[in-house]
């Protein structure tokens, strides 16, 4: 064959990954699917996430202690009874409200001691209230919609002219919350939730594309043509790099929308480190169904590997300053575990370059050497 | 001459199986191939045909030996190759969420088809493969002929070198088989393209300029298929039946004989290849009339020869694959009775009123290219499926409305491999012995027979995913005559086996009617027509004709065309009553 020069090579080169490119769009389009797993799961999960955010805690079942029914005390009682977020029941013991509490009949109690009408007028009234911690997402809610409930009834007797029995030190609200005492992340569902669609897009979806193209015999015949692996292997990155980052875009949009999360660092920063995650994310999910070649399995072990690591070895649900050492460790080798911090910082505390750099630095690594395995492995060959 | 477009030195290719050993998909394969005109590979499952065009195509690497095409070293640089040769894999390798259209394009941008070319080949490609009408068409939606071309077309969108053909028309109708073998033929006179092609069908091997012939992954023979034929010279003869017997009686009965190496029903007699050239004592009373060698003669002798270990044809009396003797032979008694069966899937109407009759102890054979409705009408049959509307009567129940009555009395085969691939040969035969409510010592008596008669003892703890396709279908067979079926349904029985297979087959289906079972068959080879007493056509959901294979036969008599096959009559029939639909359609 005469030599082409450059020029013309490139061009062929890059007008056989742009059909690729467009076959592959054509799919996802087509195949529900792809459709169900790129667009419809995302939405699904944000959703699911905005509902259980926003409505979950109305109807919050309280128990409120009233030990000696006072004027005081029947007011801050009323408040509760009045409230939308809360069903109260009435009870006269700490003790009663605590085996509702256990029984799950409650999920909060409100302690108004015998003593509060007295230390009301003194100034130093104590109201206690107690919050079933178990979800601690929950629990933090039902704690602040009581401290508000009381509140409000101070603001009303404020209003009225009358001392403010919970205003200006004179009562003190002590909150506890049982169970998960440790919790201390209060918007960590938006960062987790942008990693688990990333990973979903990213692994999950690429290696079924991929797995099936094996399956039906579609590769076989791909294969046999001036085709390259590199611009095979292009050309199934690019779409699935570009759904997750539109999956990105919905997940910000609703974290600002939905969640009122506040996005302290750089948006520019934060896109740059997922499309990092995604690279890597895209080509856990190549490297895996190039090696097993079949649909089901590939999207077993993406789920199995990719997946339920971001989920929970990411630190997004557990704090892996909480696990065990050999758990730890593990947690070290989930790409995930960085995304995750890069996210957490990125969301709530800023451009804190100390944890970026680290952080983006091994995630780069990870998508260098996965990309790498990826193309030694992927190779036009049945063998 | 020009140099040969392949060469293969001394090719091996050793595959790991899961079971763990290995298999010898190509031991020491030697071929050569020249620059004009047809070759195709032939030879039984698992022969390597696969194998070697894959390789060829720079797919696989061999272990071991030198592989040269269009001049360049296939293991140094495959991607030359794949530049400029085409290539249609087994499964035809068609995005099917992808149009007609789309799937040409796509090819045609990873060859780098200018807008030029396209524009002058397009329109001729469409002509080719009359895909014209429906390039808008989702490849999924089509039929397995139209994909089978869209293949074609898209190994075609720019003219390769060489073109690769893996298995092509396996389970096509005879009418696509035949529209492909056209556009072969136009693509190597015009433009003088060399084709390579699998198959495992001997009629369309004998057409190639050239054949491989394959087996166990190396090569029998190889050469022009009238010279291998000639390996067949002087052995080959035709006899007809004599007074009561039919057809399929006397070849069943010719086949036990030892010095037959094959004998086949073919156009109301029976074909005999012979081991040796025959005495004048031989076959008393048959008068033989010698016939001139074919193709598939010598491959049969070539195949036999070579497979020492595959048992010959049971000999002496029919197996006795049941317990309780039916008589045997075809009574006046209609055990299946189908009137005005009408199945719908919402619009779409896959079976559309039809009729037909079996008869107690006769091989009903129901022929036609698929989605004409075959196994629709089996899953009726069997009670899988409810019927929209219609009569269906099974040995006396009716089928709409005692299923497990008439099931009872069933055994079925279906298309797929249906028994289960995990579990060993005997735990499967144990299932469906249970399944069929066997129990003790009848249940262990019914198995010791089946596998007896089936050769399954060897087997017992095989695994059933690991069987070989001959083996499987074999124990698909046997867990179906478990609980002594008065009919058995078989779907699609032969589908992608081989002559060889096929033969044996027909061999035990023969044997169980002679004991008075009732066997309905579907199958789209045609030829397979002749084992039957009685066939029927279908075409999209209708029947269009039936009756015994001479009178289906008559349907393609012409003065040109004194013996035709059961091919011309399938093509003449189908194309007779495509012609009257359309004539109604414009009056």
């Amino acid at each position: 064959m005469a030599a082409t020069s450059p020029g013309p090579r490139l061009a062929a080169k890059t007008s056989r990954i742009v059909a690729l490119i467009r076959k592959e769009g054509r799919q996802v389009l087509r195949d529900p699917s792809s459709f169900a797993i790129g667009v419809v799961l995302p939405l699904m999960l944000i959703l699911l996430f905005g509902y259980a955010m926003s409505l979950d805690v109305k109807h919050v079942p309280v128990a409120v202690v009233l030990e000696q029914p006072s004027s005081e005390a029947s007011e801050v009682a009323a408040g509760f009874q009045l409230s939308p977020y809360f069903e109260t029941r009435l009870t006269r013991s700490m003790a009663e409200a605590e085996e509702l509490m256990l029984a799950q009949k409650v999920d909060g109690i409100v302690h108004l001691p015998a003593d509060f009408a007295r230390r009301a007028a003194q100034g130093d009234a104590n109201i206690e209230v107690v919050v079933y911690g178990v979800d601690a997402n929950r629990g933090r809610f039902i704690q602040a919609y009581a401290q508000a409930a009381i509140a409000q009834a101070g603001v009303r007797r404020a209003a009225e002219g009358r001392s403010d029995p919970t205003a200006g030190g004179q009562a003190v609200v002590e909150s506890q919350l049982w169970f998960n005492a440790a919790n201390d992340s209060r918007y960590f569902l938006v960062p987790g939730l942008v990693v688990l669609i990333m990973t979903l897009i990213g692994a999950f979806m690429t290696s079924m594309v991929v797995a099936r193209e094996w399956e039906r015999g579609t590769f076989e015949a791909l294969f046999v043509t001036p085709v390259r692996t590199d611009e095979i292997l292009i050309a199934k990155i690019v779409p699935y790099f570009l759904l997750g980052l539109g999956g990105l875009l919905l997940c910000l949009g609703s974290a600002r929308l939905l969640f009122d999360v506040p996005i302290r660092g750089s948006i520019l920063l934060l896109v740059a480190v997922s499309m990092l995650y995604l690279l890597v994310s895209v080509s856990m999910g190549l490297l895996i169904s190039a090696s097993l070649k079949g649909q089901f399995l590939s999207s077993q072990v993406a789920l199995v590997v990719t997946f339920m690591p971001a989920l929970m070895l990411s630190g997004f649900i557990y704090d892996l300053r909480g696990v065990p050492l050999a758990v730890r460790l593990i947690s070290y080798l989930v790409p995930a575990r960085y995304y995750v911090s890069l996210l957490q910082s990125l969301f709530l505390a800023g451009d804190v370059w100390s944890v970026i750099i680290p952080n983006a630095a091994v995630l780069a690594v990870f998508a260098a050497v996965l990309l790498a395995l990826t193309r030694l492995t992927t190779r036009k060959s049945l063998g | 001459m020009t140099a040969p477009v392949i060469v293969g030195r001394d090719l091996r290719k050793r595959f790991k199986q899961r079971a763990g050993g290995t298999l010898d998909a190509l031991a020491s394969v030697s071929l050569e191939i020249a620059a004009g005109g047809v070759s195709a590979l032939v030879g039984p499952d698992g022969s390597g045909k696969s194998t070697l065009i894959r390789m060829i195509a720079g797919l696989l690497s061999a272990d071991a030996g030198e592989l040269t095409v269009l001049g360049i070293d296939v293991a140094k640089d495959p991607q030359a190759i794949q530049d400029r040769i085409g290539y249609m894999p087994q499964r035809f390798g068609l995005y099917e969420d992808l149009s007609v259209q789309e799937n040409l394009d796509l090819y045609a941008d990873l060859h780098g088809v200018s807008a030029a070319v396209r524009a002058q080949k397009y329109p001729r490609l469409m002509e080719m493969t009359a895909l014209g009408p429906f390039t808008g068409r989702l490849a999924g939606r089509l039929s397995g002929g139209m994909k089978q071309k869209l293949g074609l077309a898209c190994a075609l969108v720019r003219s390769p070198e060489l073109l690769l053909l893996d298995d092509p028309t396996a389970g096509v109708d005879p009418l696509s088989r035949r529209e492909l073998w056209e556009i072969i033929a136009a693509l190597v006179r015009d433009e003088g393209v060399p084709v390579l092609i699998s198959t495992s069908y001997l009629d369309e091997a004998e057409r190639c300029d050239h054949v491989v012939v394959m087996h166990r992954g190396a090569v029998l023979a190889q050469g022009r298929p009238d010279d291998i034929a000639q390996v067949a010279a002087g052995r080959t003869f035709r006899a007809a039946p004599r007074g009561e017997e039919s057809p399929r009686k006397l070849q069943a009965r010719l086949l036990a004989d030892p010095t037959v190496t094959d004998a086949a029903p073919e156009g109301g007699r029976v074909r005999i290849v012979c081991t040796t050239a025959p005495g004048d004592a031989a076959f008393a009373g048959l008068a033989l009339e010698p016939v001139p060698a074919r193709f598939e003669d010598a491959f049969m002798i070539l195949q036999r020869a070579a497979d020492a270990t595959r048992a010959k044809m049971s000999t002496g009396p029919a197996p006795a694959l049941r317990a309780e003797q039916l008589s045997g032979g075809v009574k006046a008694e209609v055990v299946v009775e189908v009137r005005d069966l009408v199945k719908r899937f919402g619009e779409f109407v896959a079976v559309d009123r039809i009729g037909f009759e079996v008869r107690r102890g006769e091989i009903f054979g129901l022929l036609g290219p698929n989605g004409a409705g075959k196994t629709t009408t089996f899953r009726m049959l069997c009670g899988l499926l409810t019927a929209t509307s219609g009569t269906l009567n099974v040995d006396g129940a009716d089928l709409r409305r005692s299923r497990a009555q008439a099931r009872r009395k069933l055994g079925y085969v279906a298309q797929k491999f249906s028994l289960y691939g995990q579990l060993s040969v005997a735990e499967n035969l144990d299932f469906f012995a249970s399944a069929y409510g066997l129990a003790g010592a009848a249940r262990r008596r019914r198995i010791d027979w089946v596998m007896d008669e089936f050769a399954l003892h060897p087997l017992a703890g095989v695994l059933g995913g690991h069987l070989a396709g001959g083996f499987k279908q074999r124990l698909a067979m046997a867990a179906a005559l478990l609980h002594e079926p008065d009919i058995l349904f078989l779907d699609e029985a032969t589908s992608g086996a081989d002559p060889v297979a096929r033969r044996e087959f027909w061999g035990r289906v023969n044997a169980l009617a002679d004991q008075g079972v009732t066997v309905i068959v579907t199958t789209h080879f045609m030829a397979e027509a002749e084992y039957c007493d009685r066939i029927a056509i279908l075409d999209s959901g209708r029947v269009l004709a039936q009756g015994a294979p001479a009178e289906i036969r008559s349907h393609a008599l012409t003065e040109g065309n004194p013996e035709p096959t059961m091919d011309d009559a399938f093509i003449a029939v189908v194309e007779q009553a495509r012609a009257a639909a359309l004539q109604g359609r414009a009056a």
